[in-house]
């Protein structure tokens, strides 16, 4: 059965929400889940862009009053 | 029976918080209302930002190092028998001899150790500066390096966000001093699309590595090593080869928090305010043991340890609350053998690096001994 996570790297500056994506898709299952919570505007766009580059899937991507939701399945 | 404050790892972050309740309880520690005990690992304490000098041969590794026991304040009960098994249930934490110790306050600060061998080739084809062992044979290899390609490999999740650059920096400083200038090649390696994780260090080393002729690979998240054919490939489908490989390998948690079901890949699910662990209201957690999203640093772990002192401090003697920690970090940037700058920030801060300066480059070098002082709860 699948997991989902839930990062809250809002106002985090280093290491920022994509490096802590890539730590918690290391630590997950294939077919678990990681949704990132960032305010970082090039988080949000370079996050989608890796995903589909390296082969995981983009659940769903939202834009929030003042951060984004971005949720990740583990492919491989 | 007074109140026991247990305090798991004799580290950075464990030392300051000992230290720092010793001094601020120092007659509940002669009546033996308070005690206070570190388990640490090894009865050495070493300054591990010095590591970053020992592959350039510009540090001594004596000076690296000093007995845990002559840190620490004499009241603190310092035994060498690192945690095996924590039972947050039961208030009790078993060493590796066997002997078991309760609590009533824990402090976890049980750090974080080099996992290169979840990277298939990495450990048998990379040289690293984590740890002394991997910094001597780096400088060995760059005093028989005579030319070619270096990769210099960033992999997450790791300590010391800044050292990568500094190496990278550094080695090319000091190549070209050894004359070798125009017989290497640099390529950074690094895990997102920018050159660091804090976006104004990112920005400042675009300029500063295309003056150096230092190539770069971002989006590159490693897959594995081939030892033989002296490549590295990653997720993301690239290869690069290499003459000689640095690696900043990927980090996990202590073995023991895994082991005592604490949480994944060693990293304690802990509040980024409080620091209490999830689920404990006497148990806190501290440096890289946390999975706060924020630097794994020493500097971390200090202004951490600043917050939980206070803290037990004040829940023992007068049982309230004193403050929460505000995601503080200040990390140096050593950005060449004569020059260097810092960068601070913390959760409503953003980072605003300065230009770098030979007199930061100097106050760095003064703080590699000033160390000390922070270790034992004077600075």
């Amino acid at each position: 059965m699948s997991n989902r996570q839930t990062i809250d790297a809002r106002n985090t500056f280093c290491p920022g929400p994509m490096m802590e994506l890539i730590a918690a898709l290391k630590q997950s299952e294939i077919g678990d889940e990681v949704e990132v919570l960032s305010s970082d505007k090039g988080s949000a766009n370079d996050i989608p862009a890796w995903t589909k580059k390296v082969g995981h899937q983009v659940v769903s991507a939202e834009e929030h009053a003042d951060h984004w939701a971005i949720v990740v399945k583990k492919m491989k | 029976m007074g109140t026991r404050i247990l305090i798991l790892g004799s580290g950075l972050g464990g030392t300051i918080v000992a230290n720092g309740l010793a001094r601020r309880m120092p007659a509940e520690l002669r009546a033996g209302d308070v005690t206070i005990t570190v388990l640490g690992a090894t009865p050495k304490h070493m300054y591990q930002p010095g590591l970053l000098y020992v592959p350039f041969g510009r540090a001594r590794e004596q000076e690296l190092f000093r007995e845990e026991r002559t840190i620490l304040d004499r009241r603190i009960n310092f035994q060498v028998d690192p945690a095996a098994q924590i039972d947050v249930d039961n208030n009790r934490v078993t060493g590796k001899s066997g002997k078991v110790y309760e609590y009533d306050y824990l402090v976890i600060a049980t750090g974080s150790r080099l996992a290169p061998e979840s990277i298939p080739g990495l450990k048998e084809g990379a040289h690293q500066f984590y740890d002394l062992e991997g910094a001597r044979k780096l400088r060995d290899a760059l005093q028989a390096f005579n030319g070619g390609k270096i990769v210099v490999n960033v992999n997450a999740p790791h300590k010391c966000p800044v050292a990568p650059v500094e190496m990278t920096l550094m080695l090319d400083e000091h190549l070209r001093s050894r004359g070798l200038t125009d017989k290497f090649e640099i390529t950074y390696t690094y895990p997102i699309g920018r050159l660091h994780s804090l976006e104004p260090v990112a920005q400042w080393a675009v300029p500063e590595f295309d003056r150096r002729r230092i190539k770069t690979q971002t989006f590159f998240n490693t897959a594995s090593v081939d030892p033989e054919q002296k490549t590295i490939t990653s997720e993301e489908g690239d290869t690069l080869p290499y003459d000689l490989l640095i690696t900043i390998p990927p980090h996990r948690g202590a073995q023991v928090i895994e082991d005592s079901g604490l949480g994944k890949m060693g990293w304690v699910p802990t509040n980024p305010k409080t620091l209490k662990r999830e689920g404990s209201d006497n148990v806190f957690v501290i440096g890289d043991t946390t999975s706060i999203p924020i630097s794994k640093a020493g500097s971390t772990a200090h202004f951490e340890a600043d917050t939980v002192i206070e803290n037990i401090t004040l829940l023992v003697q007068e049982g309230r609350w004193s403050r929460d920690y505000d995601g503080k970090v200040f990390c140096f940037i050593e950005t060449g053998m004569n020059s260097g700058t810092y960068v601070w920030f913390n959760y409503h801060t953003p980072p605003k690096p300065t230009p770098p300066t030979q007199m930061v480059h100097w106050f760095k070098l003064a703080y590699n001994r000033m160390y000390w002082l922070s270790a034992c709860g004077l600075l």
